[in-house]
């Protein structure tokens, strides 16, 4: 209320922009140690496309792994915590990553930095 | 006399090793959960203690299943195991003879030689009491000195044995093999050299001592008898000190195995108490290590001895623990018969059980679709091999079943990876679902076109009056009752046992018998139980695309040996994965029956009879 | 006396190089697996980016060919060994010649899009490839001998067989881009009234007149470009093909029913020719095609003396790079065979 009332009102809107310099790049850099396939995403959707899970709600592979390596961590330990580990997206991949190891990996780093 | 100061080693090493054995195997056993209890305590008063006794002889001292994997091998673990405990025997029998039937110390059997000298007996005097007991005692000293100098030999050529790799050893390991091998030609050296000057002896101690005297001078000899009392007395020590941290701790732990094992005790899907007696009855034979098709994809470190050894650490390293294809083949061969795939798992478990999964997403209402006998199942893979679907659709229509597929629209994954992956809790949400939709539908018989989901509905879902087949078994269930009427089309096929239905599920008999309906069956290097993995498999969480690859071909080379006109699985995962590595046309079984397949006239299928 | 010159391959690069070696007074013999010369192009209605007709450019190609040129028809190569300073080339009828140099204008094969049998191609009928449609467009007859009707939606999917690993081919085809562009527009002046979808992962609109073509196939056909690559088609009840795709740009999955699904196949080596190059112990690359000693300053050029190539031979090429990758091969062999005499 005080801080509302100290804004005179007036609400600032959060940055939309992705605050690369102050973003989180250590998940990245961690995951990818785990799971070089990180790197290897050309954001062609196919995961996404044949996702099991993703007929039923907001789920993309191709998305988190942007997020990850941009470092836009918010909200996105629960998003990765959908995968079904069904496999069909690592028989899709062009580029032969092994999905199911990524996904574990990032869950497993998002976890543990309590993020 | 009865007693030498140099028996204390032995004496010493033997008491701590019984101390050691009783507090770990009570403690395990104190563990185990309250219903393992309970059939330990019913089992030990049961039937059931003389099968797991005649198996405790069977593969403790004889080693069947070692002389089934190669002969050599097979002897030389006999040699070594049923040659010590019937020198123990024996040697107990002989000292009761000689001390008249008294309670003797423990060490007094095994060092009778130098307590009791009496007069020299002929080499093979057989009827006699002390030549019978000295020539069965040199007999079966001679048996476990054949198994050492075949030991020694393996370690030049492993291949003799039907191995082309070795387990690497640990430490304690080399401390506690360096003793065993010594033990024996310690007790040979010590009670050749007491025969030299006091006589006695069998045929093989009594030759050796004789010539030890020709050669050697004779108070050399008293002295240097009694120094190789101590040497053995020394070596046998050290091997029962170093026993419970080395390999040989699989000794006790095997027999004790093997008991709870026929009681009912079980190993889980989470490391138990159980696990840890499993994991410490493995004898790093190494047996495990050729057969597993890690090799090809240089991933050594991660075949299930090394596993073990990892788990055995108890600080889990992921990396060994998702290097599996959990294919099958090394539980089919490990001569202990260890639950290695269930370990596996349970040890994925510690690795990712803190890592939590959402499925409120699923959605709630459930489609109601009475009037149908089967449901049928594609599985998520079988999205991605829309031809065997198409198949099965044109097959079941043919032969007027009222079905209905289930995951026209997609499916809800049927939780087998995520249990794969050890994360049994967020697996039994999403069958949660798949059980309701299972039985909303009203089948009596649920198909499926994947090995993985057909392993997994059988095994875990327990759907009860729903009756689960997978594919294979329903086509030839339909051909055999006249439903679906198949031409012979001559080709010649090779069948590729998919692992979660051959190893996995035991269905090797009905893909068979319903490809000889269509097709000219030719028969594979390696198939059945011993089948390769494909290298698609789910089970593994950590190969990349190259090496999967390097598996698959190595498959195929052995699959297309008989050059034949098509390669045939039944299981949409293999056939995605052998399709781009091989120019023979891939197909599943049910591509082929649907090709192959007259459309009868239209009869109506009695629901009761298919549904028994 | 005449050097003679084996020019295996009697496709647009095989012909325009004999032509020149030709005129520059060589003997050449004109080797060619296939009754006809010409290889793709004989199917090909229309090329990019001008919409010339196939038909048309080989005519101008045979024009220049001079009578003096020897042509084999019928004659798939099997071996190729150098011996003595020439080469013996040997056909599978057992035809056999000599050469003092070799020039591999062996081309590509078309990848085989039953090997992405998640896009149903050989299991629904409304699934074609990109060289059907060429196929159709030549017979003139339009898509309802084959749809039973006018088409509605159609979709073209880059990228078949290529940038994909489980094909096995990672590399870009280089004209599957444009040629979709090219046949979507052609399906839209057959048929106004249809919709015309491309789903692509990156438009690679690289050529001079390429990104014309696109822009005239947005503003003057209204076709739309979808970014997202296909995972799985389906069937519906009414014959028709579902496909699924992620809209990348949006971030949603995006489900669409077509009467008619193009795959645009990319290009493959040739098995035999990949298999020719490991006996003779040329350069190994992983994508099986012909590697030169240098991609910039010798492109034709192989370790072994005589022994040339050019066009796809050495990897996806368009039309006007392969005919001036064949003219600049004609001149290699041209100073080679004057150094050896």
């Amino acid at each position: 209320m005080q801080d509302s009332a100290s804004r005179f009102g007036y609400f600032v809107s959060p940055d939309r922009q992705i605050d690369f310099d102050r973003n989180n790049h250590e998940v990245a850099s961690k995951v990818a140690a785990a799971e070089p396939g990180l790197n290897w995403c050309i954001s062609c959707g196919t995961c996404a496309a044949t996702c099991t899970a993703a007929k039923f709600t907001d789920f993309s592979l191709r998305r988190i792994i942007l997020q990850v390596k941009r470092g836009e961590l918010k909200g996105l330990a629960r998003e990765a915590q959908k995968c079904m580990l069904c496999g069909k997206c690592q028989l899709v991949c062009p580029r032969g990553i092994s999905t199911r190891n990524l996904i574990l990996q990032i869950n497993r780093v998002l976890q543990s930095e309590n993020l | 006399m009865t007693f030498d100061i140099f028996v204390l080693p032995f004496f010493i090493g033997l008491l701590f090793l019984l101390t050691v054995l009783f507090v770990k195997f009570s403690r395990w056993i104190a563990l185990i959960d309250r219903s393992g209890r309970r059939k330990i305590g019913y089992g030990l008063f049961s039937m059931q203690i003389f099968p797991a006794t005649a198996e405790v002889f069977m593969e403790c001292l004889l080693h069947r299943r070692m002389w089934k994997q190669n002969k050599l091998l097979g002897f030389m673990h006999m040699s070594f195991a049923l040659g010590w405990f019937l020198l123990i025997l024996m040697g107990n029998i002989e000292s009761r003879v000689y001390s008249g039937g008294h309670i003797n110390p423990p060490y007094y059997p095994i060092f009778l030689k130098f307590f009791v000298h009496d007069k020299r007996v002929l080499p093979f005097e057989l009827n006699t009491m002390p030549g019978f007991f000295r020539f069965s005692m040199d007999f079966i000293l001679l048996f476990v000195l054949t198994g050492i100098v075949l030991a020694l030999f393996k370690r030049i050529r492993s291949r003799w044995f039907g191995m082309k790799r070795t387990t690497r050893q640990s430490s304690f390991d080399r401390w506690a093999i360096t003793c065993l091998w010594l033990i024996f030609p310690m007790r040979l050296l010590a009670e050749s050299l007491t025969a030299s000057h006091h006589g006695g002896g069998g045929f093989l101690t009594n030759s050796m001592g004789d010539v030890l005297a020709s050669i050697l001078p004779d108070n050399f000899l008293t002295s240097t008898a009694y120094i190789s009392w101590w040497g053995y007395s020394c070596v046998l020590g050290i091997f029962f000190i170093t026993l419970p941290w080395s390999r040989y701790m699989h000794i006790p732990t095997e027999v004790v195995m093997i008991y709870l094992k026929h009681f009912g005790v079980k190993s889980g899907k989470t490391i138990n108490s159980f696990s840890e007696i499993e994991m410490r009855a493995c004898p790093r034979c190494g047996v495990c290590i050729d057969v597993c098709q890690m090799n090809t994809a240089q991933k050594t470190f991660s075949t299930p001895v090394y596993f073990l050894r990892s788990l055995r650490k108890k600080v889990p390293v992921p990396i060994v623990d998702n290097n599996c294809l959990l294919c099958g083949r090394c539980q089919q061969v490990c001569p202990v018969q260890i639950d290695l795939l269930d370990l596996r798992v349970a040890s994925r478990n510690l690795d990712n059980k803190q890592i939590d999964k959402i499925y409120s997403y699923l959605p709630a209402d459930v489609p109601d679709s009475k009037g149908i006998n089967v449901l049928y199942f594609a599985g998520c893979m079988g999205h991605l091999t829309p031809s065997v679907k198409k198949a099965m659709l044109k097959i079941m229509q043919a032969a007027n079943v009222k079905y209905r597929f289930m995951d026209a629209d997609g499916s809800i994954c049927c939780g087998r990876p995520l249990m794969m992956a050890g994360m049994n809790n967020a697996a039994h949400s999403v069958m949660e679902k798949n059980r309701q939709i299972i039985h909303a539908s009203g089948a009596r018989i649920l198909v499926t076109s994947c090995p993985i989901c057909y392993k997994m509905f059988n095994e875990e879902y327990k759907l009860f009056g729903v009756e689960v087949l997978h594919h294979t078994q329903y086509l030839l269930r339909l051909a055999e009752a006249g439903s679906l009427w198949l031409n012979q089309s001559g080709l010649s096929v090779v069948y590729h046992d998919p692992c979660e239905l051959g190893r996995g599920s035991a269905v090797y008999k009905e893909p068979r018998k319903l490809l000889k309906r269509v097709a000219r069956l030719v028969p594979v290097a390696e198939e059945k139980e011993n089948a390769l993995c494909c290298g698609g498999s789910l089970g593994d969480f950590s190969m990349d695309h190259y090496q999967r690859e390097q598996i698959r071909d190595a498959a195929l080379e052995v699959l297309t040996r008989p050059n034949p006109d098509l390669l045939i699985t039944s299981c949409p995962l293999c056939k995605k994965t052998f399709h781009n590595g091989t120019d023979i046309n891939v197909k599943d079984i049910a591509e082929l029956v649907a090709e192959q397949m007259d459309l009868p006239e239209p009869v109506e299928i009695d629901a009761e009879e298919l549904a028994y | 006396m005449s050097k003679h010159v084996a020019v295996v391959g009697a496709g647009i690069a095989g012909i325009e190089a004999a032509s020149i070696l030709n005129a520059m007074g060589h003997s050449i013999t004109l080797i060619e697996k296939n009754e006809i010369l010409g290889g793709h192009i004989n199917h090909w209605h229309q090329l990019f980016p001008n919409r010339r007709q196939g038909r048309d450019l080989l005519e101008k190609l045979y024009e220049k060919m001079d009578d003096s040129i020897q042509v084999q028809y019928g004659k798939e190569i099997t071996s190729i060994k150098p011996f003595s300073g020439k080469f013996i080339v040997t056909a599978a009828d057992g035809w056999v010649t000599n050469a003092d140099a070799v020039l591999m204008a062996t081309g590509f094969d078309l990848f085989d899009a039953h090997k992405k049998e998640e896009y149903g191609y050989g299991i629904y009928d409304h699934v074609i490839t990109s060289a059907d449609l060429e196929e159709i467009f030549i017979q003139g007859e339009g898509l309802n001998p084959r749809l039973g009707k006018d088409p509605q939606r159609i979709g073209f999917i880059h990228c078949v067989g290529s940038r994909d690993e489980k094909a096995g081919n990672i590399y870009c085809s280089k004209v599957c881009c444009i040629t979709a562009v090219k046949q979507a527009i052609e399906i839209k002046e057959l048929y106004p009234s249809v919709e015309v979808y491309c789903f692509y992962m990156d438009l690679r609109m690289f050529g001079r007149h390429y990104e014309e073509l696109y822009q005239e196939a947005q503003e003057k056909h209204n076709i739309q470009f979808i970014r997202g690559r296909l995972s799985e088609a389906s069937e519906n009840k009414q014959g028709g093909v579902v496909v699924k795709v992620e809209d990348t740009l949006l971030g949603k999955p995006l489900k669409l029913t077509l009467d008619l699904l193009v795959l645009m196949s990319g290009m493959v080596a040739p098995v035999a020719v990949t298999n020719m190059r490991d006996k003779l112990g040329l350069a190994k690359v992983d994508d099986g095609f012909l590697k030169p000693v240098d991609p910039h300053t010798q492109a034709n050029l192989s370790e072994l003396p005589g022994f040339f190539m050019a066009g796809t031979a050495t990897g996806p090429k368009t039309i006007t790079d392969t005919l001036t990758d064949a003219r600049s091969a004609a001149l290699e062999i041209d100073r080679f065979l004057k150094e050896i005499i």
